[in-house]
C-alpha cells in the first residue's frame, strides 16, 4: 500500500452542480483539503457562483460570500479588515475566481488587494475562457483556441492573442507567494496551499482547470489533460516564494500535440500552427528553468 | 462642544462618533477631506478602525459590503463619478441587506467636467434600494450620519443609507457645529450586532443563486424594510431630539407651510437659503412656505399628500434633470398626489446644475412665478432657470 498523503477528510458535500468531469470541482476540493474549515471564501460571478447550489443550499462546509464580478480583490480586503477588527486571526480568507474574473474584469481589484498585501489567498481556477456564460474568449484563453467569440470559421479566426501571464503580473506586485497547481497533482497542490496558508500577506494560486464542454473534451480525460499540460510544459508546476522560483514538477517534456489533440478547441490548428505553439512552450519552459532556484 | 467645521469634517466626525470599524475609500473631489480626516483619526488612534485604501469607488463599496457581512460597522464617502461607478455594488449592498452608511458629496456628472454642486449623481441612485438623506447644514450632516446607522441597523430595516451634502456649498464651507460627546453617542447608538453574519462553523452562502420562485420574496422583503424605515426615521429622530436637542423635520420638513398658499419644494443647501427667502416674503405679506425634501428614499408620500390638500401651488426645484421627463422630484411628487381629492398647480424649476448659484433673488422669482402660475397655468410646467439663450427673467 502506498502511503496516503492526501488528507482523507472532505470539506465538500455532494451536490455541486458542476458539469461531469469539471476541473473546478477538484480545485475546490483540494483547496479545502489544504486549508480546512476555518476558511471564508469570496466568490464572484463565475462557474463556482452557481456550483454550490441554489439558495438555501451550500455544498461546501465553509461560509461563502458572493461578490460582484470585478470585486473579489476588494471583497477579500473587506473580509480581512473586518475579521482583524473583530480580533479573529486564525481564519483564512480566500478569493476564488475564474480566469475572466481575475485577469480581465477583476484585475484592478486584485491588483489593489495585492498592493495592499491583504492577508488572504487568491485562487484563480483557470478554465481559459468565460465558461459560465458559455465559452467566450478571455484574456486567459491561449493562442490558437476556438471559443464562441473566436469561432475559427472560414477565416481561421481562432484566438489570435497570447494568454496573459497572470503569474508574472502577480510577481510584479511582489507578493510573498505564488504557485501554479494542477488537479492531476493533488499532493503538490495541497502542499502548496498549506504553504500559502502559513505565509502572511497576499498569496496567489493559479490552478489549471480543464473544462470538458468548453475545451470540447471528453469528461473522462480531465485528469489526463491536466497531467499532459504539465508533461508537455504547457502549464508547468512551480512556485515563487519571496522572488525565488522553484519548479516543483519537471514533467516528461512530451510534445504539445499530445495535449492539444485531446481537445476539440484546438482541432482546427494546422501542423505549422501546432509547431509554433511547441516553440512558444519550449521558449517559456527554458526561461522558467533558467529562473529555477530549486538546485535540482 | 461647539466647533467650527466644514461639512466634510462633520461627515468624518459623524463616522468617528458612530465608531465605524471598517472604512474603505478612494479619493475624489470634493470628498477628499472626509477620508483624509478619517485616515488621520485612525492613525492617531482616536478612531479604532481599519482604513482600507482601495483602488476605486467600486472596490470601496465592495470592501464595505464584505466587511459588513462579517458584522463590522462600515463607512465610505464619495461623490459624482465615484458614486455612479459604485452603482452596481450599491444594489449589492441593499440586496444583501447591509446597513452601510456613506456620505455622498453631491456633484455634477461629466461631460463637461464640473466639480460643483448638483444632485444628478444622487438622483441616479434612487432605484438602488438605499435610504437617501439630503442635508441642509453641516450640523445636520453630522447628526444624520449618526442617526442613519441607528435607523439602518434596526432589525426590520437592515438597508444602507446615503447622507448627501452639496459639493463645496456644505462640503467646504465652515459652520458652527455642536459635536456630541462620544459617551452620549455610544448610549444612543449601540454597537452593531446583526442577526446573521458570516461565521466559521456556519457554512452559509451570502448572496446565492435563487430560482424565479424565490427571487421576488427577497425583493418583497426589501420593500417592506424600506416601508419600515419610514417609521424608524421618525422614531430615531425623536429619540435623537431627546438626547441631543436637535431635530430636522422628519422626511419632509414643513417650514411656514401651515397657512401657505404656495410652497417651494427644495432639497439640500438650497433649502436653507429658501427659509430666509420665505421669511422675507412673509414679512411682505406673501403666504409662502418651504417643504424641505429631507428624505428622498423612502419617499414621503403621506407628507406630500397632506401638503397637497392645503396649498394652491407647489413649485418644485430640481438640481438635476431626468432627460425626456422632468426633474425627478417633480415627477415623483406629482405621482404621489395624483389621486388626492385636491390637487394644487405644480411647476418644475430646473436650477443650479453644475454648481450655478441659486441665489435668494432666484428663489424670490420662483415664488413670484408659482403664484402667477396658480392663477394662469402656462403650457409648459418645466422651466430651466437662468440659462443663457432663454428669456432673462431670473435677474
Amino acid at each position: 500500500m502506498p502511503k496516503m498523503t492526501i488528507p482523507e477528510e472532505e470539506h465538500t458535500y455532494p451536490g455541486s452542480t458542476g458539469c461531469p468531469g469539471c476541473g473546478a470541482n477538484l480545485v475546490m476540493r483540494y483547496l479545502l483539503k489544504g486549508l480546512g474549515e476555518r476558511t471564508i471564501i469570496s466568490i464572484p460571478a463565475c462557474c463556482w457562483a452557481v456550483m454550490p447550489g441554489y439558495w438555501p443550499s451550500n455544498c461546501l462546509k465553509v461560509p461563502l460570500v458572493y461578490s460582484a464580478f470585478e470585486a473579489t480583490g476588494a471583497s477579500i480586503s473587506g473580509l480581512r479588515a473586518a475579521l482583524d477588527m473583530k480580533g479573529v486571526e486564525d481564519v483564512t480568507v480566500v478569493g476564488f475566481a475564474g480566469d475572466g474574473g481575475t485577469v480581465d474584469i477583476g484585475l484592478q481589484s486584485l491588483s489593489g488587494a495585492a498592493e495592499r498585501q491583504t492577508d488572504a489567498i487568491y485562487v484563480m481556477y483557470d478554465n481559459e475562457a468565460y465558461m459560465n456564460t458559455g465559452i467566450q474568449r478571455s484574456g486567459s484563453t491561449p493562442w490558437g483556441a476556438w471559443t464562441t467569440t473566436t469561432p475559427v470559421g472560414k477565416n481561421h479566426d481562432f484566438k489570435q492573442e497570447q494568454k496573459k501571464d497572470i503569474m508574472a503580473i502577480m510577481q510584479a506586485h511582489r507578493v510573498p507567494y505564488t504557485a501554479t497547481v494542477s488537479v492531476a497533482h493533488p499532493e503538490d497542490f495541497i502542499k502548496k496551499v498549506a504553504k500559502a496558508k502559513a505565509i502572511k500577506g497576499m498569496k496567489f494560486i493559479h490552478a489549471l482547470s480543464p473544462c470538458p464542454p468548453g475545451w470540447k473534451a471528453n469528461p473522462m480525460y480531465t485528469i489526463e489533460i491536466a497531467r499532459l499540460a504539465v508533461d508537455t510544459h504547457v502549464f508547468p508546476l512551480y512556485e515563487i516564494e519571496n522572488g525565488k522560483v522553484h519548479v516543483t514538477r519537471k514533467g516528461k517534456g512530451l510534445p504539445v500535440s499530445d495535449y492539444l489533440k485531446l481537445q476539440g478547441r484546438f482541432a482546427h490548428l494546422t501542423p505549422a500552427e501546432v509547431s509554433s505553439i511547441q516553440s512558444a512552450v519550449e521558449a517559456n519552459w527554458a526561461i522558467l528553468l533558467e529562473k529555477d532556484d530549486s538546485g535540482t | 462642544m461647539r466647533q467650527v467645521m466644514t461639512g466634510n469634517y462633520a461627515s468624518a466626525y459623524g463616522a468617528k462618533l458612530s465608531r465605524a470599524e471598517v472604512i474603505a475609500a478612494y479619493p475624489i473631489t470634493p470628498q477628499t477631506s472626509i477620508v483624509e480626516k478619517l485616515a488621520e483619526l485612525v492613525s492617531t488612534g482616536e478612531l479604532k478602525a481599519k482604513f482600507i485604501s482601495v483602488e476605486s469607488e467600486h472596490s470601496a463599496m465592495a470592501a464595505c459590503i464584505s466587511a459588513s457581512i462579517v458584522g463590522a460597522r462600515t463607512y465610505t464617502a464619495t461623490s459624482s463619478h465615484g458614486l455612479t461607478l459604485m452603482h452596481e455594488v450599491l444594489m449589492w449592498a441593499s440586496g444583501a441587506r447591509l446597513p452601510i452608511v456613506i456620505t455622498n458629496v453631491s456633484r455634477a456628472m461629466a461631460p463637461p467636467w464640473s466639480v460643483w454642486a448638483d444632485h444628478m449623481d444622487s438622483i441616479a441612485q434612487r432605484d438602488t434600494g438605499w435610504l437617501q438623506f439630503f442635508c441642509s447644514s453641516n450640523q445636520e450632516v453630522l447628526d444624520t450620519t449618526i442617526m442613519a446607522y441607528k435607523i439602518c441597523e434596526s432589525r426590520n430595516v437592515m438597508l444602507p443609507a446615503m447622507v448627501i451634502e452639496d459639493a463645496f456649498i456644505l462640503s467646504h464651507t465652515s459652520e458652527p457645529v455642536d459635536m456630541p460627546e462620544q459617551e452620549a453617542v455610544d448610549s444612543f447608538l449601540p454597537s452593531f450586532s446583526p442577526e446573521l453574519k458570516v461565521e466559521i462553523g456556519k457554512p452559509m452562502g451570502f448572496g446565492s443563486l435563487v430560482k424565479p420562485d424565490q427571487y421576488m420574496e427577497f425583493r418583497y422583503k426589501a420593500m417592506l424594510a424600506m416601508k419600515a424605515a419610514r417609521e424608524r426615521i421618525l422614531r430615531v429622530e425623536k429619540e435623537f431630539k431627546q438626547v441631543f436637542g436637535r431635530e430636522y423635520g422628519g422626511l419632509l420638513e414643513n417650514y411656514r407651510c401651515d397657512d401657505a398658499e404656495v410652497v417651494l419644494v427644495a432639497a439640500g443647501s438650497t433649502a436653507a437659503t429658501a427659509k430666509d427667502v420665505v421669511d422675507s416674503l412673509r414679512e411682505k405679506g406673501q403666504k409662502v412656505g418651504l417643504a424641505r425634501l429631507r428624505v428622498f428614499r423612502p419617499f414621503p408620500h403621506e407628507e406630500f399628500r397632506a401638503l397637497a390638500s392645503k396649498v394652491a401651488g407647489i413649485a418644485v426645484l430640481d438640481r438635476s434633470y431626468t432627460f425626456g421627463v422632468s426633474g425627478a422630484f417633480f415627477t415623483e411628487i406629482k405621482g404621489s398626489i395624483y389621486d388626492c381629492p385636491k390637487r394644487p398647480a405644480m411647476k418644475n424649476y430646473i436650477a443650479g446644475l453644475g454648481g450655478r448659484d441659486i441665489t435668494p433673488k432666484i428663489l424670490e422669482k420662483i415664488f413670484d412665478d408659482i403664484q402667477l402660475f396658480v392663477k394662469r397655468r402656462e403650457e409648459t410646467d418645466v422651466e430651466w432657470v437662468d440659462v443663457a439663450g432663454l428669456p432673462r427673467r431670473w435677474h
